[in-house]
């Protein structure tokens, strides 16, 4: 070990903040050029913390579910009325729908429908909110070999999540639709109007781009689009509401404040990368698809 | 040569295995606490607590005890932060590093003060590092970004150190000490 006076060994530790100081910045440089390194960075992180929070989820959620359950036990009559209402009008819906898909098969078979191919899928835990103070997301914990891809399709048993935009070796990232990057092109299902269904980071994303003269009406099903083939046409997102004089907001059919398990479709559709992808490895895609 | 006379415990393998652990502690456990707060609690407001938490955690042990919280130490936790709280790269090491400088800077003057001024010297440099990190962030991310999650940052930052000191207090003053070991 090389020995150093006191004076130049003060001098160095009084340099050291300094230097790191300016290290902090070369790395908010290198990771604003090289996004792919951060990402990997981060990725490489959860890949390790997965399965450790995966670990720690399952008891977790079972310890919520079973506060969740004491709390019900108060309101376990009101409750129950609510159930039976639902379920008489729900039998009645279960009747509409048996009459209207023995209806829609008979017409597919008339008209000889090619039906779509079934969309394969793995189901994946969420372990963790992986957000942070600006964005919303989730972590999945996927276990190794799951072919999980950038793009794919994330749903809960109701609705639209969102899309994977990062993944790991045995983890990945889904971005939320409440995310405020993200841009989903939706059909409004009364009116058959396109819009576009824009994340704000707060609990409902607005809708956007409504043709003129097509006011969304409250309660209105908001459902996926084909356009631009980022995802299947027909997924359900949420429901309308409208709020103040022209603000219109989607209630997302999706819990996405309590995700326990999301389904990842994989549609192979790749037209459109999701967001959060650096303009180079757009352009690399791009080159590689020529 | 022994240049301080006195009687002194041998230095046994175990006594230094000791003195490094007490001094690895701070680090340690900061970096324990930051995946403690990041695991699937589903308390609300957690990402602003894992901030929060690297925050107080880095300006206690400077300001009460900087040879365990070197920059150099400051500098992965930081890192960890970044990572952790999906922030870009650098932001979370940049405010660290200033609430270490900050915290050294005044140790004189802090340290012989009592827990309210320190506290309020603590809220104040939060909301500094808050306002900070947003800025940063967004022009890293270039786009405007909402300013609650920043506000709420630095309110959580304040909330949380009285409670985080009580706990960093005791473990100064036993497990982290040296002298003790």
């Amino acid at each position: 070990m090389i020995r150093l006076s006191i004076p130049v060994r003060q001098a160095l530790a009084k340099l050291t903040l300094p230097v790191l100081i300016v290290a902090a910045f070369v790395l908010m440089l290198v990771g604003k050029a090289d996004t792919v390194l951060a990402e990997r960075a981060r990725m490489a992180l959860a890949d390790a913390l997965a399965p450790l929070y995966g670990a720690l989820a399952q008891p977790l959620d079972t310890l919520r579910a079973g506060i969740d359950s004491i709390g019900e036990m108060f309101v376990l009559h009101a409750e129950n009325a609510r159930l039976r209402a639902e379920n008489e009008r729900l039998r009645q819906w279960q009747a509409a729908a048996l009459a209207l898909d023995a209806e829609n098969a008979a017409l597919k078979a008339n008209l000889h429908w090619l039906p779509d191919p079934p969309a394969s899928y793995i189901t994946a835990r969420v372990v963790a909110d992986a957000g942070g103070l600006y964005a919303r997301a989730v972590l999945l914990s996927t276990g190794p070999g799951a072919h999980v891809e950038r793009g794919q399709v994330a749903l809960d048993d109701r609705g639209l999540v969102g899309r994977v935009t990062e993944r790991g070796a045995r983890s990945a990232r889904v971005l939320l639709i409440t995310d405020m990057n993200s841009r989903i092109p939706v059909i409004l299902e009364g009116s058959r109007a396109h819009a576009i269904l824009a994340g704000s980071n707060g609990p409902r994303p607005r809708l956007l781009f409504w043709p003129e003269g097509q006011m969304p009406a409250e309660g209105e099903r908001v459902v996926t689009s084909a356009e631009a083939n980022a995802f299947p046409p027909g997924l359900p997102v949420g429901t309308v509401h409208i709020v103040g004089r022209n603000g219109v907001e989607v209630l997302p059919a999706a819990r996405l404040d309590r995700l326990e398990i999301v389904r990842i479709f994989d549609y192979g559709l790749h037209a459109i990368a999701p967001p959060e992808i650096s303009a180079s490895r757009q352009q690399a895609a791009a080159e590689r698809r020529h | 040569m022994d240049r301080l006379p006195g009687i002194r415990p041998r230095e046994s393998v175990w006594r230094r295995l000791d003195m490094a652990a007490r001094w690895a502690f701070p680090a340690t456990t900061t970096a324990l606490l930051l995946l403690l707060a990041a695991s699937p609690l589903g308390l609300p407001g957690q990402a602003e607590a894992q901030v929060a938490i690297a925050l107080g955690c880095v300006f206690f042990w400077s300001l009460f005890r900087p040879a365990a919280m070197l920059p150099v130490v400051v500098f992965p936790i930081g890192l960890l932060t970044d990572l952790l709280g999906y922030a870009p790269p650098g932001v979370g090491v940049l405010s660290l590093l200033l609430v270490h400088g900050a915290a050294l800077r005044w140790r004189w003057r802090l340290t012989r003060q009592g827990f309210l001024v320190v506290w309020l010297a603590f809220a104040a440099l939060g909301s500094g590092m808050a306002a900070l990190q947003w800025a940063l962030t967004a022009a890293l991310l270039w786009r405007l970004l909402p300013p609650g999650p920043a506000l709420f940052q630095a309110v959580v930052a304040a909330g949380l150190y009285p409670a985080l000191a009580m706990l960093l207090t005791r473990a100064h003053q036993s497990l982290a000490a040296p002298e003790r070991a």
